[in-house]
């Protein structure tokens, strides 16, 4: 192992970045949310979760997040097998094509939503011009899905993208070739066999779903408040780093979890796209 | 033996403007072991996808115990393929992968498990049934793959190269079992290779096939001892290909030298390819007795026999022989005129696309 150091030498620049940016700031929280204003140890911080404005907040943000996720899924599949049965030249511009709105700076498309969806925005003028009667959209949880679904969709639709491409077609064509039909061939083969990118497709549109505090701030309103948004204002307008810091902890705990699982399900790391 | 099982009618099947199979006519018998034999890029695998039906012919027709099927989904033909690249089910266990099948037809558990248990016996991978694919060799996922085909008794088995990524040994292990199993199933097999001994020592017909067409059709010893063209003798095992005149019936002239065979029919005159394998073409120490004389310029011991280059008139003669003659010695080159096979030189251009290519 002569190379040993030499990689030491060659990854430390990496850990330092990693303990400035990622250990550091990580232990910074862990200690902010365990101790209160004197710096005295306490559960405190991470028990206020029980208040009820903070339960509903996170019950709230779990149950969106959840329903985006499920939407994704719904919405990403069917996009993803079309993807992949697109052979050929097309098949690198459409995809790109879906990449495209990943690049755009992630505040200027929801607000761009923010405008779409208004009282007097995009949507409601085309309805009217229509003689049709106005949505109320905006401000509501559904606008607030809307622009989860939208952020997060091309984080359901590539890992998919990529599980599915990678299955053989003479693995599908021997399920035919066995007297299963397309269906039965779908149910028993290619949704199994896809269940890697699934996982990190759920990890991946649910994990920004649950902490986001951008989306519910432009398409909420400061009506509808998620676990995000409280502890986005503990942090800014209440200065209370020790409580913005407990209920970080609990959120972490949410994220820690679904990660677990994604491991577990995608062992092979084969829904890894990004 | 006798009834068609499936025939192939004037099959044409194009990819972009590569045209890989060319109005391709072909039966299969009843309990039949037919070979597609062939180089890389011929059309063999494209003609059983036809077959297997994932993949429509452009023009012509399947018909399959009478029934025109050419567009009848793979999963409604009483047929089961055995895939070039064995194409397991990764997410299941061996037992599932042979199951699965029978699980689709709704067949009763006891059923399913005594037929996986057969199986596995019949391959033997006994041990294996709740092992994933993964986790066996190339060889053993071959047998799986096999397994998982029979297990529903298909009347037709497609197998695609199936001992292709199989070492010299194991290999001719399954050639015995593949022969065994298909008698004891007593199911046709239409089988894919590229490996001519392996297709001389399994099938009842083999079918040469070169760039879309058909080459010639008939048993082993018709294909290996009256190969109709170049390409075919060529193709099946070593042999000389000689560029040569036919002086007149029974008369032949090789390289300048009148040679007594026995083919006639081919006229006065005519310029034909003369075949003579290797092992036909005898050398002897007593120079002047050889029609043509010759020199020794290459030797290799192949175990059963030495191969040896002649070079005599001009032609680098290729010899199979049990005596050795070492380099740079002189030799005399006799052929007997049973062994001397004629054959019609490619006439159109068209006959030449399907021939030879050196
Ligand atoms: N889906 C396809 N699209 C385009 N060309 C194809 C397709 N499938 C086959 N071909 C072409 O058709 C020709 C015949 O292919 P085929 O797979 O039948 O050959 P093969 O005889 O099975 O060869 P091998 O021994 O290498 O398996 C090849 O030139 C191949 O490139
Ligand atoms: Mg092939």
């Amino acid at each position: 192992m002569k190379n040993n150091k030499a990689v030491k030498l060659l990854s430390a620049p990496y850990i330092v970045w990693a303990a400035a940016f990622i250990i550091i700031p990580l232990l910074m929280v862990f200690y902010y949310g365990l101790t209160n204003r004197d710096g005295q140890f306490t559960f405190a911080n991470v028990l206020a979760i029980q208040q009820t404005e903070h339960f509903k907040s996170l019950y709230l943000a779990l149950i969106l997040a959840l329903i985006s996720t499920v939407i994704c899924i719904l919405l990403a599949y069917p996009l993803a097998m079309i993807l992949s049965s697109l052979k050929g030249k097309n098949e690198h511009l459409v995809v790109f094509i879906f990449i495209l709105p990943m690049w755009m700076n992630f505040l200027l498309r929801t607000m761009a939503w923010q405008t779409l969806l208004e009282n007097d925005g995009v949507i409601n003028t085309v309805l009217q011009f229509l003689h049709m009667p106005k949505m109320h959209i905006i401000n509501t949880p559904s606008a607030i899905v809307f622009g989860m679904v939208y952020n997060f969709l091309p984080f359901m639709v590539l890992p998919l993208y990529n599980v599915l491409n990678k299955i053989d077609i003479n693995v599908i064509n021997a399920a035919r070739d066995l007297g299963a039909n397309p269906f039965q061939t779908f149910i028993r083969i290619t949704l199994p066999l896809s269940v890697p990118g699934i996982i990190s497709g759920i990890t991946m549109v649910f994990v920004p779903s649950l902490t986001t505090f951008v989306v519910s701030e432009m398409l909420g309103g400061s009506k509808i408040l998620l676990i995000g948004n409280v502890i986005e204002q503990e942090f800014t307008q209440n200065s209370n780093w020790n409580l913005g810091s407990g209920l970080s902890i609990v959120l972490m705990l949410f994220i820690i979890i679904s990660m677990i699982m994604s491991a577990i399900f995608d062992k092979n790391g084969e829904g890894n796209t990004l | 033996m006798s009834k068609h099982l499936i025939d192939l009618q004037n099959i044409s099947k194009s990819f972009g403007n590569h045209l890989v199979l060319d109005e391709m006519n072909l039966y299969i018998r009843e309990n039949e072991f037919l070979t597609l034999l062939g180089p890389s890029g011929c059309g063999k695998t494209t003609t059983l996808r036809i077959i297997g039906g994932f993949e429509n012919p452009d023009v012509g027709k399947v018909i399959f115990d009478g029934k025109d099927i050419t567009r009848l989904a793979p999963n409604k033909r009483q047929l089961n393929t055995v895939f070039q690249k064995y194409a397991l089910f990764t997410h299941m266990t061996i037992a599932e992968n042979i199951a699965f099948g029978l699980r689709i037809k709704k067949k009763s558990k006891a059923y399913i498990d005594d037929k996986i248990k057969y199986a596995l016996k019949l391959v033997n991978l006994e041990e294996y049934g709740s092992r994933y694919p993964e986790s066996l060799s190339g060889g053993q996922q071959q047998r799986v793959a096999i397994a998982r085909a029979i297990v529903n008794e298909p009347k037709v088995l497609l197998l695609d190269e199936p001992l292709g990524a199989l070492d010299l040994k194991l290999r001719q292990d399954m050639q015995y079992e593949l022969i065994r199993l298909k008698k004891e199933l007593g199911i046709t097999f239409v089988y894919v290779t590229h490996d001519q001994e392996e297709a001389l020592t399994m099938s009842d017909t083999i079918v040469v096939m070169n760039q879309g067409y058909i080459q010639q059709i008939g048993t082993p010893e018709m294909i290996y001892n009256e190969p109709e063209n170049a390409f075919v003798a060529d193709f099946i095992g070593d042999s000389n290909i000689i560029s040569s005149t036919m002086i007149q019936d029974e008369l032949v002239e090789i390289l300048g030298v009148k040679f007594p065979c026995v083919d006639k029919g081919f006229g006065e005159n005519k310029p034909v390819d003369v075949v003579i394998r290797p092992e036909d073409v005898e050398l002897t120490t007593d120079v002047e007795k050889g029609r043509i004389q010759g020199v020794v310029s290459h030797i290799i011991f192949k175990g059963v026999h030495y191969e040896m280059e002649v070079m005599a008139n001009g032609f680098e003669w290729l010899v199979h022989s049990t005596s050795c003659f070492p380099v740079g010695e002189k030799v005399g080159i006799n052929v007997d005129p049973f062994n001397i096979q004629i054959m019609n030189k490619p006439e159109s251009e068209d006959e030449e696309a399907v021939g030879v290519e050196e």
